[in-house]
């Protein structure tokens, strides 16, 4: 910014003398301070603070005694900083029975994640493959079916899964979960993946056919190692996705295996005892934390995917 | 000579379109054939059909007198180029050559042999190590032919590979590839939509329109006797003049009249009698047709210069003869003012006659 400013003084002072000689030249000097310019950013910075403030309070507030939090002054910064409330909600906080935090819930959350992230998108990533490239009889009606899927709201499934999950044996388990997560990513993966290898140059594939790779050999050897932004999609998706979901974990598992985020509900509203506003604003960025980890380090890495893949033809 | 390529009664189609009609087709062994035709005549369709990647509908294909019809791409001895090289992105040179060879679990000794050889052939060696983005597009060009060369194949498919180049460029590896075929005389199938390059580079033309070959001939003859009046359309750049008229007779002697005036025919080699009253259409090309110093007939016919065009060696002229426009091709020294008269003659032996209805040769 500074020196585009000190550029365009210079400019402007050049043109003062020139400008008898031969009116202007070169780059056309702009103003900062212009009204499009006041609005505009004036216009973002409310925004962002909009967005800002209530992380903002959630943060303070956190790091606040409750002593403190009873001033009611949720704007003020904390007087006296104290990390208990963080650990207290990720130890020792009671949900029912259990008086061990969010620590729980965290470690059934990444126990229910991982699974389902790395089946999900490998099996999308296969079929969407085969439906981009491998034009199989039946193929468009499948993709039909799956765009369909991809559109049904999940209440309307609720009922019939439980029950497929009973006859399976595997309700209330953490299976149970990672099994209707990973279903539920697949419509919406799959289209994923196909859009994308769809934009990949066919004249590819067939000189990999050429070349004598089968379908395994063409996915692996060309395919995957084009494909690194579209899976880093797929993961921040599929992550953030089952990470937040609340549904599902409330209905599909116990108490004993509950996600994270069905655990901060109960912490937030339990109705017993004194509402620790600093104890859930804690529980809260903690729970949050993992997909906001996840946006940054990916984000990055997207990024730099993008470019790396920018090869053309 | 033995036949590389065949295809019998070859039929495609996706649904109720047709792409291919019953096309039949012999390559000789060693031939550089071109396939050519304006986007949508089947041509690619015919060469993917030819490569494996696509299933027709009927017929039967033989390379080397082997029925591949049901083959993969990989077993019917064939290497294909693209328009837009398909080189692996993540790969490097070296890679992107010995791919095919080491899915198919050649010995490394050999792979290093083959890779080497090509690179010679194709002065590749110092790319090597690169990756297909550090490559400007002839060298990538050049890459995905020898990806085709590394895996010694017995016909050598091209796929418009010259229509993503600059001009310059395109005419630098147009000679490449004709050298690179003297050199190896494999049988090349070269499917392109630019006349010079089917000109300059085939020992036989097939020009196809909606899926059926209209002519296969030697460029040459392409040029000179073209078969029906699509084939004399499309060859030739500016296209061949056209003139619409009927036979006379003139005494006993044939002539072709239009607008009231008549061309003598006693130089053209009609394939069969002429009868007078019959519609026909003349086709000249604009070097054929003769003014001021160059006319060699008796007969007198006028017209006015409209337009010139130089075009360094060449001029071209754009005559206004009794109503119609027609193209002239003189040699670039020659100028002419707009407005200028000139005399004209047409050189007959040279010209073309086509059924005004049939629209084939006569």
């Amino acid at each position: 910014m500074a020196n585009v400013s000190s550029l365009n003084t210079a400019a402007a002072g050049f043109d003062a003398v020139s400008a008898e000689v031969a009116g202007p030249r070169g780059r056309k000097p702009r103003k900062i301070l212009s009204r499009r310019n006041i609005i505009l950013y004036g216009l973002l910075g409310l925004a962002a603070l909009y967005y800002l403030l209530p992380l903002y309070v959630m943060v303070v507030t956190s790091m606040k005694g409750m002593p403190e939090i009873r001033l009611g002054n949720i704007f003020s910064p904390p007087v006296e900083i104290t990390f208990e409330p963080w650990v207290k909600a990720w130890a020792t906080a009671c949900t029912g029975l259990n008086c061990d935090g969010l620590s729980r819930g965290f470690w059934n959350s990444v126990r229910i994640l991982l699974p389902s992230v790395v089946v999900s998108i490998a099996v999308a990533s296969v079929s969407g493959y085969a439906l981009a490239n491998w034009r199989f009889k039946g193929a468009d009606l499948f993709f039909s079916i799956l765009i369909v899927g991809a559109f049904i709201p999940y209440q309307v499934m609720i009922y019939p899964i439980v029950i497929l999950l009973r006859e399976l044996g595997v309700y209330g388990t953490l299976t149970g979960l990672v099994i209707v997560h990973t279903i539920f990513g697949m419509p919406i993966l799959t289209l994923l993946f196909r859009n994308y290898f769809t934009s990949l140059p066919e004249e590819l594939f067939k000189a990999a056919r050429i070349d004598g790779a089968g379908f395994w050999q063409i996915y692996f050897r060309i395919m995957l190692p084009m494909a690194l932004p579209i899976f880093v999609v797929a993961m921040i998706l599929q992550v953030t996705g089952i990470w937040n979901d609340f549904l599902f974990g409330v209905v599909f598992t116990r108490p004993d295996s509950y996600p994270m985020t069905v655990q901060l509900n109960n912490i937030v509203n339990s109705v017993q005892g004194v509402k620790e506003y600093n104890v859930n604003m804690a529980a809260t960025l903690l729970t949050g934390a993992v997909p906001l980890i996840v946006y940054f380090i990916s984000g990055r890495l997207f990024v730099r995917g993008i470019a790396a893949g920018a090869v053309k033809g | 000579m033995a036949t590389s390529v065949s295809i019998r009664d070859l039929s495609l189609s996706f649904g109720s379109v047709t792409v291919l009609k019953d096309l039949n087709l012999d390559i000789r062994d060693g031939e550089f054939l071109v396939l050519l035709g304006s986007s949508g005549c089947g041509k690619s369709t015919l060469l993917n059909c030819i490569a494996g990647l696509l299933e027709p509908t009927d017929g039967q294909i033989f390379i080397k007198d082997r029925n591949v019809t049901w083959e993969e791409p990989k077993d019917r001895g064939i290497g294909m180029v693209f328009q837009s090289y398909a080189l692996y992105p993540q790969m490097t040179v070296e890679k992107n050559l010995s791919f095919g060879l080491r899915v198919a679990k050649v010995p490394q000794a050999e792979i290093d042999k083959r890779v080497a050889r090509a690179a010679e052939i194709l002065q590749i060696g110092p790319l090597l190590k690169r990756k297909p983005a550090e490559l400007s597009g002839g060298q990538r060009q050049r890459v995905a032919i020898g990806r085709a060369l590394v895996r010694d194949v017995d016909v050598f498919l091209f796929d418009e590979p010259l229509s993503n180049l600059d001009a310059k460029l395109r005419s630098e590896l147009r000679v490449e590839i004709k050298r690179l075929h003297q050199q190896l005389k494999n049988t090349m199938i070269y499917v392109t939509h630019d006349q010079i390059e089917a000109l300059t580079l085939a020992d036989r033309i097939a020009i196809m329109k909606s899926g059926v070959i209209q002519q296969l001939d030697d460029p040459i003859v392409i040029y000179n006797r073209p078969k029906n009046l699509f084939v004399a359309g499309f060859i030739g750049s500016p296209s061949m003049n056209f003139l619409r008229g009927e036979i006379a007779l003139s005494g006993d002697r044939p002539v072709f009249t239009t607008h009231g005036v008549s061309f003598a025919l006693d130089a053209y080699d009609a394939s069969e009698p002429l009868a007078p009253s019959r519609k026909v259409v003349l086709g000249l090309r604009p070097e054929h047709v003769m003014i001021d110093s160059d006319v060699n007939s008796p007969e007198l016919h006028e017209a006015v210069v409209d337009i010139e065009e130089p075009m360094g060696a060449d001029n071209l002229l754009w005559l206004n003869h009794a109503g119609h426009t027609m193209s002239v091709r003189i040699g670039g020294a020659r100028r002419y003012a707009p407005g200028a008269r000139v005399r004209m003659s047409f050189d007959m032996g040279l010209a073309s006659l086509f059924d005004a209805e049939t629209e084939d040769r006569i």
